[in-house]
């Protein structure tokens, strides 16, 4: 067959919904695509359990601090899942493990963002997981079966994190007046990082037209973008609290709600590196990982000795 | 890189009695027992299983995707194997 046929018959199995799995033929560039996209993903739900676990030791009561464990070894569990999916496609753990250490590989610019209070697992839980539920869902369908079906674990195991997260923040609202306040504080710092989790707007994102033709993304950018809004816009009400926006406006002739400006410069800024906890994520996981090492090597030479 | 990785392994979970092993995904261990328990903690962490194996990845071997039609077309001609392929009267019960 030549490269074209190759190539149609792919598009083909996309277009019917077939699943491409590991051994199948699929063009290089949809294995690059995908390797940094999932990537992308696993190194932002490791990067993830820092700011959370900042508060494991400080939770409130022990309940919250069993729940706040439980979910950040969900997220252990997120990234391992990912890792093995991308892994698939025949790249190595250490070669992508590298490329986040190294700067090269991005991560979710929203973990770069410091968690100063405990309402911030409450917002985290709420509006970023909510985020990241918005954008993973639809992933469930992707066309490339391991990553499939990694997404559909995971979006089983991310409902909690959310309810868990609103439900600190409407225990929050029903206390004091300093509670409250907390609350609304953790909700106004959050907010717009949570809104740019979406990534550019759909005129400057380039890839989304491919992407979307291999169905490894479902919706574009915006278009998740506005369902997270609606959705947050109605929910908040329940707290009693508001959204750092001005311009948020129920816009009856559209049915959505209206918004105000993404402060696009500072997304930039902190994807570059330069946000507010970049240098001390990149630095913990490093860390980590060399202090980790003769940990793997023990229990390599332990396992050679019980051969 | 100097350091050498751990081998990958290859997890199955028998979700409850009665029911197969099924492959849950993979990861990397030293050993099998330590497979066995980071399977666990990665996969079992809701009560999704009460058994599990693990085999190195490097000792499973799989039928080529290329040749499916090919491999596979010995059953492709045969709907006499379907019991839904005779045609019998309705009077005909309990068959």
């Amino acid at each position: 067959m030549s490269l074209q046929e190759f190539e149609k018959t792919f598009q083909d199995k996309v277009d019917q919904d077939i699943r491409i799995e590991p051994k199948d033929w699929m063009p290089d560039a949809y294995r690059k695509t995908l390797i940094r996209q999932i990537s992308q993903h696993a190194h932002s739900e490791i990067v993830g359990m820092l700011p959370e676990s900042n508060w494991i030791t400080r939770a409130p009561t022990l309940k919250r601090k069993a729940i706040l464990l439980a979910k950040v070894q969900d997220e252990a569990g997120h990234g391992l899942y990912l890792y093995s999916a991308a892994e698939t496609m025949g790249t190595s753990r250490d070669e992508l493990i590298g490329q986040l250490h190294s700067g090269k590989a991005k991560y979710s610019s929203i973990f770069n963002y410091p968690t100063l209070t405990w309402a911030d697992m409450g917002a985290i839980g709420w509006l970023v997981d909510g985020a990241a539920i918005m954008n993973q869902v639809p992933l469930c369908r992707a066309s490339y079966g391991p990553y499939a079906r990694a997404m559909v674990r995971i979006c089983k195991e991310e409902s909690f994190h959310q309810r868990q997260g609103f439900e600190i923040l409407l225990v929050l609202s029903r206390g004091s007046q300093a509670q409250r306040r907390m609350c609304q504080d953790a909700i106004d710092r959050w907010w717009w990082p949570s809104v740019m989790m979406f990534g550019p707007n759909d005129d400057a994102s380039p890839h989304t037209a491919q992407s979307m033709q291999w169905k490894i993304k479902r919706f574009t950018n915006d278009e998740l973008r506005q369902r997270f809004v609606d959705v947050c816009a109605e929910q908040v009400k329940i707290l009693g609290m508001t959204l750092p926006d001005r311009d948020l406006v129920w816009n009856e002739e559209k049915k959505h709600y209206d918004f105000g400006p993404i402060d696009w410069e500072e997304f930039r800024e902190v994807i570059n590196g330069n946000g507010p906890c970049n240098k001390e994520r990149l630095a913990a996981r490093v860390k980590a990982h060399e202090e980790g090492a003769w940990v793997r090597e023990a229990a390599l030479a332990h396992a050679e000795k019980r051969k | 890189m100097s350091e050498q990785q751990w081998p990958l392994w290859e997890i199955f979970i028998r979700s409850k009695q009665g029911l197969d092993h099924k492959h849950a995904g993979s990861l990397h261990a030293a050993d099998a027992q330590m497979a066995i328990e980071n399977a666990r903690d990665v996969y079992t962490r809701r009560m999704e299983g009460i058994s599990i194996w693990v085999v190195e990845s490097r000792h499973i071997h799989a039928s080529n995707p290329d040749e499916a039609s090919s491999f596979f077309d010995p059953a492709n001609d045969k709907v006499y194997r379907h019991p839904t392929f005779y045609d019998l009267p309705d009077e005909l019960k309990y068959m």
